[in-house]
């Protein structure tokens, strides 16, 4: 072993119970770290996933139609972006089939699905509800909103005159599976009304979308809205969450249209997610600072107490360069092994938590994101903090003065 | 060949030779007031002088672990003064060996290892053959049973003892010793004495050697008395 190898862990070994504290304080440090962080990436990405399960990542509009914020005050700010009041009068995108096409030829996107809505009446008996109308097609949709994945009863088939509705929306009117409804709609002149039979039941997870939706077919929801050939706007899903909002705005530059992401339809949802994330980081940065500190205390102790001994060696020819690396090393090894340790205390612990954190009915309370790169990364910076908390120590031990170091 | 004053390159040569302490500062104190002395290779000479006089300053400027401040010093023929931090280093480790009086040895490293460790700074990893080397150092020595010890294990005289196999290692021109005898009691002292004196005579490695023994002053070859940081006797002891 070369010369630093061998008195640094010699050093180590000899400071048996500080070294023994240092590492345990890394290895609870590189614990913390993980833990905490595959927590809160475990928890942003469930929510995630239940706000945009059931939206479009980013949706474009004609125009003309204002940007409105869809938020609903008295629900204390929840987001429903499907339900808000449409525009007075319903418009279609200009040319929305080439861009269709040129949206399919786009790298990024994993859903393009043009559709048709409106709001209506559905009617059944003396029953009346206010509803609004998505006329889609299924194979597009599912790519946006796997409503496939959401059936409570029979299938996502909306040929003519069928139609998929929402759970609450079927409690409300007594409605099953092969039953028949009427919708209302009066976007044109007149009043229109068609009946319509029930092709499936979906649950979209949010109570208000239940109530309200009823998925049509492209073409029937075209004629029954009054907009023949038209699409009145385009769901896109993307493949990077993130990137949502650059992409939207790209696309308005290019299209003109109004061209609005996820981002910016949940602000809320964003600003809660960037302070979660702004929480992790600074627990981060203190768990860090401390174990820094805790090493560097330690070390600077230990140069103290090994004076003589950094005197004798620099008195045998060892050059100041390999004093300080004999310190920096000791920083570099205590993170290692501390390392080591907090990545097991760290499983331990998620499974310990995957064990005790469950629902009522025994499925997980969340997931716990755990990457390996979560643990090469905390390590990696563990190694980092182990060395610049070994610097000023080992700074210090290279410029001891060999002669007055003897003397004593 | 203890006293062998050879005519070529002498081992070292000081010459006006000044050390002051908190230079720049109000206290600052001079210790060594220009000193001349020329060691040969191979000459076993007694520091001797009362306390403060100067003596550990002056091995230390020897050693090469304090810079002069004024003055001359050559080592096998280079001025010092114009060599580098890393090359001083470099020179200190090969050419140089320490003894001390509170026998430094690391207490962390056993008695081979602590032997080992000059080859180790200087030539890396131990090699079979180094290692070999050290035992064979530390049983002539006398402490073929002692090899794995550690030094708290070691009485003082032992401990002693392996400092002389370490500052032997790497096979130094110059083996500088400070009070290396102080704190052993009267039968230990002779015994190291009379060790060094072996390796000075069989490998004609130099010895420097502070004492405040006369007995052991009157068995070197040549007595340099130092007085006030000054040399106030410099005499060859014919045995
Ligand atoms: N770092 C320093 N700063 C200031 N003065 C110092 C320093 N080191 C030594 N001295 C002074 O230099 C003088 C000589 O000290 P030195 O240790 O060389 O004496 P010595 O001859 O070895 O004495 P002893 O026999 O007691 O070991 C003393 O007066 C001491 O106080
Ligand atoms: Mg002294």
């Amino acid at each position: 072993m070369p010369f630093e190898w061998t008195v640094a862990l010699r050093f180590l070994r000899e400071g048996r119970f500080q070294s023994l504290l240092i590492i345990g304080g890394a290895a609870i440090g590189v614990a913390v770290v993980i833990f905490i962080t595959a927590l809160v990436n475990g928890l942003q990405a469930n929510t995630i996933r239940r706000v945009l399960g059931t939206q479009a990542h980013i949706v474009i509009r004609p125009t003309e139609e204002v940007a409105r914020p869809q938020r609903d005050a008295a629900e204390g700010g929840a987001v429903l972006p499907r339900v808000e009041a449409r525009a007075q009068r319903l418009r279609s995108i200009d040319q929305w089939q080439p861009l269709v096409a040129m949206l399919d030829g786009l790298p990024g996107l994993t859903g393009v699905s043009p559709m048709v809505s409106g709001p209506g009446f559905a009617v059944r008996g003396d029953a009346t509800k206010a509803i609004a109308v998505f006329g889609v097609d299924p194979q597009r949709y599912d790519r946006i909103v796997s409503l496939t994945e959401r059936l409570v009863h029979g299938a996502f088939r909306v040929q003519a005159n069928e139609a998929v509705i929402g759970k609450e929306l079927a409690q409300d009117l007594g409605l099953a599976v092969g039953d028949r409804f009427r919708l209302v709609t009066s976007e044109g002149a007149a009043a229109v009304s068609e009946a319509f039979m029930v092709t499936g039941i979906v649950d979209l997870g949010v109570r208000d979308l239940n109530r309200r939706s009823v998925y049509i077919g492209f073409r029937t929801a075209q004629a029954l809205l009054s907009l023949p050939g038209g699409a009145s706007q385009i769901d896109l899903k993307v493949t990077e969450l993130f990137g949502a909002e650059a992409l939207a705005q790209d696309l308005q530059a290019r299209t003109g249209l109004t061209v609005e992401s996820w981002m910016r339809t949940n602000e809320q949802l964003l600003a809660a997610l960037r302070a979660q994330t702004i929480t992790t980081t600074t627990i981060r940065i203190f768990v860090s600072v401390i174990v820094v500190l805790g090493i560097a205390s330690v070390l600077v102790v230990s140069v103290v107490q090994k004076r003589r001994e950094i005197g004798i060696l620099r008195a045998m020819g060892a050059s100041r360069g390999k004093i300080q690396r004999v310190f920096l090393l000791q920083g570099a090894v205590v993170a290692v092994v501390g390392s080591v340790l907090g990545i097991a205390l760290a499983l331990a612990m998620v499974v310990v938590f995957l064990d005790v954190a469950r629902n009522a009915d025994g499925t997980p309370l969340f997931e716990l994101v755990v990457t390996p790169w979560l643990f090469v990364g905390t390590a990696v910076g563990a190694i980092v903090c182990g060395l610049a908390a070994a610097y000023a120590p080992a700074r210090r031990a290279a410029g001891l003065d060999p002669a007055q170091a003897i003397r004593i | 060949m203890g006293t062998a004053a050879s005519t070529a390159v002498p081992l070292l040569e000081l010459a006006g030779l000044t050390k002051n302490y908190g230079t720049g500062t109000e206290v600052e104190t001079q210790v060594l007031h220009g000193l001349d002395l020329v060691l040969q290779p191979g000459e076993f000479t007694a520091l001797i002088g009362p306390s403060g006089s100067g003596k550990s300053t002056l091995l230390n400027v020897i050693g090469l672990l304090e810079p002069p401040t004024g003055g001359s010093y050559r080592l096998q023929g280079r001025e010092t003064a114009q060599l580098a931090e890393a090359e001083l280093t470099r020179l200190r480790g090969r050419t140089i060996g320490f003894v001390f009086q509170f026998h430094h040895l690391l207490p962390a490293f056993t008695a081979t290892e602590n032997v080992l460790m000059p080859s180790l700074v200087a030539e890396g990893p131990v090699t079979a053959p180094r290692r070999a080397a050290a035992r064979e150092l530390l049983t002539a020595v006398g402490l073929a049973d002692r090899l794995d010890y550690l030094p708290r294990k070691l009485s003082g005289g032992q401990q002693q003892r392996v400092a002389i196999a370490r500052a032997l290692a790497m096979s130094p021109q110059l083996v500088l010793a400070d009070e290396p005898t102080g704190n052993l009691d009267t039968h230990s002292a002779d015994d190291i004495f009379a060790l060094m004196r072996r390796f000075n005579r069989e490998r004609g490695t130099a010895f420097l050697i502070v004492t405040h023994d006369p007995r052991l002053a009157a068995r070197c070859d040549r007595i340099v008395e130092l007085v006030d940081g000054r040399i106030a006797s410099d005499r060859p002891n014919p045995a």
